[in-house]
């Protein structure tokens, strides 16, 4: 096929460097060379945001960017957010607030939301909506997801009773 | 002996995190397409680009050529194995149905029908040889339309004679169920007529469909992303002839499905047949826009009503026929999927006299079938709709409408005019909480002002009070409706020699947390710690028996196949326990993991018994060492969830735009094992309702082609695009299960998009607007009041 190009990219803390087609997308790179499954391909058009990694820091779809853009970048995917073993506070915020179903949009959402309160550390509700518009959801319905990053931005401690503490709505529901 | 094990009650009801979180979060997952195997092939297909059309010759030379590809399989080369797609319910004994080949071999009947499949070394190189293949297509007429295609002009299989797949009529007057619906049209006081249009939707899971096939080795392997590893497995047996023991399928980490991956697909079938070809291990993984042009759609309904009532406001009857769009071809209950909708159109009204009737129609657009709720969402909306009708003629608050109604709470169990039992409900309490959680009467002063003060933002409420019927199914009643198999599910427990217990359901979760909530129920009821609870699905190699995840049934069915399982566990325990305390079995009480002697303090625990039982050195006689347990459980009627939902809609009278102001729900769902994870369902079930109410539908153009052919056009609503949702509960316990549970996956879906559009009629219903089709997008919304200006109301 075409010609190939040499890159070094630092994915997740490790240093690769690969020969890779120029019409290879970074998201297959990541995918199909270094097996960073764990981001994911849900469209074709850069609409649904499963593919959302971080490019020195800011998240950008990994699907509409080619590998060798990346070339001399850092990229951090979701397999890189927790540190030491820890998961980082969105991670387990999606986890205490019932934040996910099926999965598939969270590596991407997780991402998403990491940038936007990077720029945007304490977003009202309509904010946070708003920064996640190019990240879609078909099991949540998103308030677990807005809620999940709100509770980050306030600082929300969680404890590890293993019972989710941020549904009072679901727990107190009167019983007739 | 003493107890030791850890004593944890009342796991049911507490909003346990869920178990399936942890690797989800940190990118540990396992999608179908994550998977890798030695020497796999990769797989890309060739589809048709026109909705009907008569294949006259595929050229593939310039195809195989090129660099990478392996082979190049057209319908010719495999017809002789390819068998035909499965239809399980063929709901009249003369329904027609055209064979459905999964690569199709003289004839394309929609536009994204597989006509050739690449095999290549990797992804890209077989999808560079999509575009080498030359098929020669001679164009024939296309009937897109239900309407049209109910007068047969054009043919979407001209072979067939006719579009009509099948007739089928319920009436209450034959069926002895209730009154004869035409005496009661006919000695109206007030008749509504009116025809809705159900949008043709398409589900849209997250994760695009992807099957991997390794034909080494003597049994066939299948991972994919399906709802339903059981059923496919028998499905591929059949269609293809392969002996049932020789194939495995593995649904791993499934991205979702609301009833698309509720299917045997073409796209499964020719994984198979490649691999099989090819000797070597094959993927495919579709596009998006693959995804959405041929996974199956749902919805597209043509419903044509009559409601006859008194001026009091009582119906007297109610008449449906339904044009019934099944796209080209019959999927796997395509047919079936209005029958589950014919029973609910009386939903929580005590209506004297009713009559279905359906004509399900071919047409040359994508296949359709099971959509989350399939055929109560419809039913719901056409019920829902006209209620409201009905309440704006009579001049009657539409909430009073349905009260003078619907069924009391005391006069459950209630045998409705469609024959079935609703066995609870209480209408009346889950609506006054909502009524007072929504402030319905400070929004109608408020909706009263802006009338008024003729304020551009106009205010509307809309009302929903919706039941359904879950807890798929009864086998006897499925069998009496001609489906072909059973509503049965399949459990099993085993406690290990550690104490640990492992559950195996027949339930296979793709985001629903079956992992959490069985491990809540079993933990429970064998009084071990939920955290010791290992819960295995998805795998036929592990789960050998089951009837898979849909129609809610997961815990109504599914659930309580466990229950029995573990029941079984505790009565072969007891025998050890009496054995080993010297007991007689009737003086053993089992409680919170421990078997004790009654009226004493003696007592070992089930992890003792466990490890007595592995160690097998001193059992009674000829008791077999094995605690291990399995239970089928087959339902004996349906449950019933029932909910009040209420939205405020704004509409802005100069730009057609829509918001929703307050979005209220009380659903009545009975026992909640897993609060937490009851709340996300339903939150998400009024995300897809809501989105067929405002953005949603899958639009063709005239030659057939998928206009909204990627998620730029086929608006899946974003977080800013959704509300709030004010969401609470009543309980009503079913009757029907030992739980009292009802099932919540599809209530949400049910109940919101009637809200909605009543919401935004209610609104504009005073310039003139009577109807709007779905979705009420502001353009819709803006013509539909343009015309009632230019007409002065008179639509």
């Amino acid at each position: 096929m075409a010609s190939s190009k040499t890159i070094t990219v630092e994915v997740d803390d490790v240093s690769y460097t690969d020969d890779v087609e120029p019409r290879l997308l970074l998201v297959q790179y990541l995918r199909e060379r270094l097996g960073k499954t764990g981001t994911l391909i849900g469209c074709d058009t850069t609409n649904c945001g499963a593919c959302t990694v971080h490019l020195d820091g800011v998240s950008v779809k990994s699907c509409t960017m080619f590998a060798v853009q990346a070339d001399g970048h850092q990229v951090t995917t979701i397999e890189g957010m927790a540190t030491d073993g820890k998961l980082a506070p969105l991670q387990e915020a999606f986890h205490q607030c019932h934040a996910l179903q099926c999965g598939f949009c969270t590596p991407g959402m997780i991402m998403q939301s990491a940038s936007l309160l990077k720029e945007n550390p304490h977003p009202s509700e309509a904010e946070i909506r708003d920064g996640l518009e190019g990240n879609l959801c078909r099991c949540t319905g998103y308030q677990n997801i807005v809620a999940a990053v709100k509770s980050v931005a306030d600082g929300v401690e969680y404890g590890d009773s293993g019972v989710s503490a941020s549904l009072e709505d679901a727990q107190n529901a009167g019983v007739s | 002996m003493t107890a030791t094990a850890q004593v944890h009650s009342n796991e049911v009801g507490k909003a346990r995190l869920r178990k399936e979180d942890a690797h989800l979060i940190t990118g540990r997952s396992r999608y179908t397409d994550n998977m890798v195997l030695p020497g796999m092939l990769h797989l890309a297909m060739v589809r048709s680009p026109y909705a009907h059309a008569k294949i006259t010759g595929i050229d593939v030379a310039a195809a195989k050529a090129s660099p990478g590809v392996m082979a190049v399989l057209t319908g010719a080369d495999v017809a002789a194995e390819q068998g035909s797609l499965p239809n399980a319910w063929p709901i009249t004994p003369d329904q027609k149905a055209p064979a459905h080949p999964s690569i199709a071999v003289d004839e394309v009947a929609f536009a994204g029908e597989v006509v050739a499949v690449i095999i290549a070394r990797s992804v890209a190189a077989a999808r560079d040889a999509v575009e080498l293949v030359d098929v020669n297509y001679e164009e024939l007429p296309v009937v897109l339309d239900l309407e049209e295609a109910f007068t047969d002009t054009v043919l979407a299989h001209p072979s067939l004679g006719t579009n009509l797949s099948a007739n089928w009529v319920f009436d209450s007057g034959e069926a002895g169920t209730g009154a004869p619906v035409e005496e009661a049209l006919a000695n109206a006081e007030v008749l509504i007529e009116r025809t809705f249009y159900q949008q043709r939707l398409i589900p849209s899971f997250m994760e695009p469909r992807s099957t991997v096939v390794d034909p080494t080795s003597e049994q066939l392997t299948m991972w994919t992303s399906t709802q339903i590893p059981h059923i496919l497995r028998l499905m591929l047996a059949l269609t293809l002839g392969i002996p049932e023991s020789k194939v495995r399928v593995v649904a791993p980490d499934v991205g979702g499905g609301f009833g698309g991956k509720l299917q045997v697909t073409p796209e499964e079938i020719i994984t198979v047949l490649a691999a099989r070809r090819m000797g070597k291990p094959c993927k495919y993984t579709e596009t998006r826009s693959e995804s959405l042009m041929a996974a199956h759609h749902g919805r597209a309904q043509v419903q044509r009503l009559k409601l006859s009532a008194t001026r009091e406001g009582i119906v007297t009857g109610f008449s449906v026929n339904l044009l019934a769009d099944m796209g080209a071809y019959l999927g796997l209950v395509t047919s079936g999927v209005p029958i589950l909708g014919a029973f609910m159109f009386n939903s929580i009204y005590k209506f004297p006299a009713y009559r279905f009737e359906c004509n399900n129609l071919f047409t040359n657009k994508a296949w359709t079938d099971a959509y989350r709720g399939a055929g109560r969402p419809e039913a719901t909306f056409a019920i829902e709709r006209i209620m409201d009708e009905l309440a704006v003629e009579l001049g009657m608050d539409p909430l009073e409408l349905r009260e003078k109604n619907w069924i009391k709470h005391e006069e459950f169990p209630f045998t409705t005019v469609c024959g079935l039992e609703y066995d609870s409900g209480n209408y009346e309490a889950a609506t006054a909480k909502a009524v007072e959680l929504f402030d319905y009467a400070g929004l109608r002063a408020e909706q009263l002002r802006r009338r008024n003060s003729n304020d551009p933002v106009q205010l509307g409420i809309g009302i929903s009070t919706f039941t359904e019927m879950c807890g798929l199914a009864p086998s006897r009643v499925l069998g009496s409706l001609a489906y072909g198999a059973g509503g049965w599910e399949h459990a099993q427990v085993r406690v290990l020699p550690t104490g640990n217990v492992e559950v195996v359901t027949g339930s296979s979760a793709h985001g629903q947390g079956h992992e959490t909530a069985w491990s809540q129920l079993v933990a429970d009821r064998l009084g071990v710690p939920f955290e010791n609870v290992e819960v295995l699905h998805g795998d036929t190699q592990v789960s050998q028996r089951g009837l898979d995840t849909y129609g809610s049934r997961s815990l109504t069915v599914g659930g309580m196949a466990v229950l029995a399982a573990a029941d079984k566990v505790i009565e072969k325990a007891k025998v050890v326990a009496a054995h080993l305390l010297e007991a007689s079995e009737d003086d053993i009480e089992f409680s919170a993991g421990n078997f004790t002697v009654k009226g004493t303090d003696t007592s070992t625990s089930l992890g003792e018994i466990a490890l007595a039982t592995f160690a097998a050195h001193n059992l009674p006689d000829g008791f077999e060492p094995n605690l291990d347990s399995d239970a089928t459980f087959d339902p004996v009627n349906f449950s019933f969830p029932h909910g009040t939902h209420l939205a405020a809609m704004e509409v802005d009278t100069e730009t057609g735009q829509v918001r929703i102001r307050k979005y209220v729900c009380v659903d009545d769902i009975g026992v909640v094992v897993n609060p937490m994870i009851v709340e996300g369902q339903v939150h998400g079930g009024l995300a897809q309702g809501i989105a067929q109410a405002l953005y949603e539908e899958a639009v063709y153009d005239d030659a057939g082609t998928l206009v909204t052919g990627s998620f730029v056009d086929y608006l899946v609503p974003s977080a800013p695009d959704l509300p709030h949702y004010i969401t609470d509960r009543t309980q009503t316990p079913s009757t029907t299960n030992q739980l009292g549970a009802k099932g919540v996956g599809e209530a949400g879906t049910i109940a919101s998009t009637p809200a909605i559009v009543n919401g935004v009629l209610d609104a504009i219903r005073h310039l003139g607007v009577r109807d709007i089709k779905m979705p009420c997008s502001p353009s819709r919304v803006w013509h539909a009041l343009e015309v009632a200006k230019t007409t002065g109301g008179a639509q």
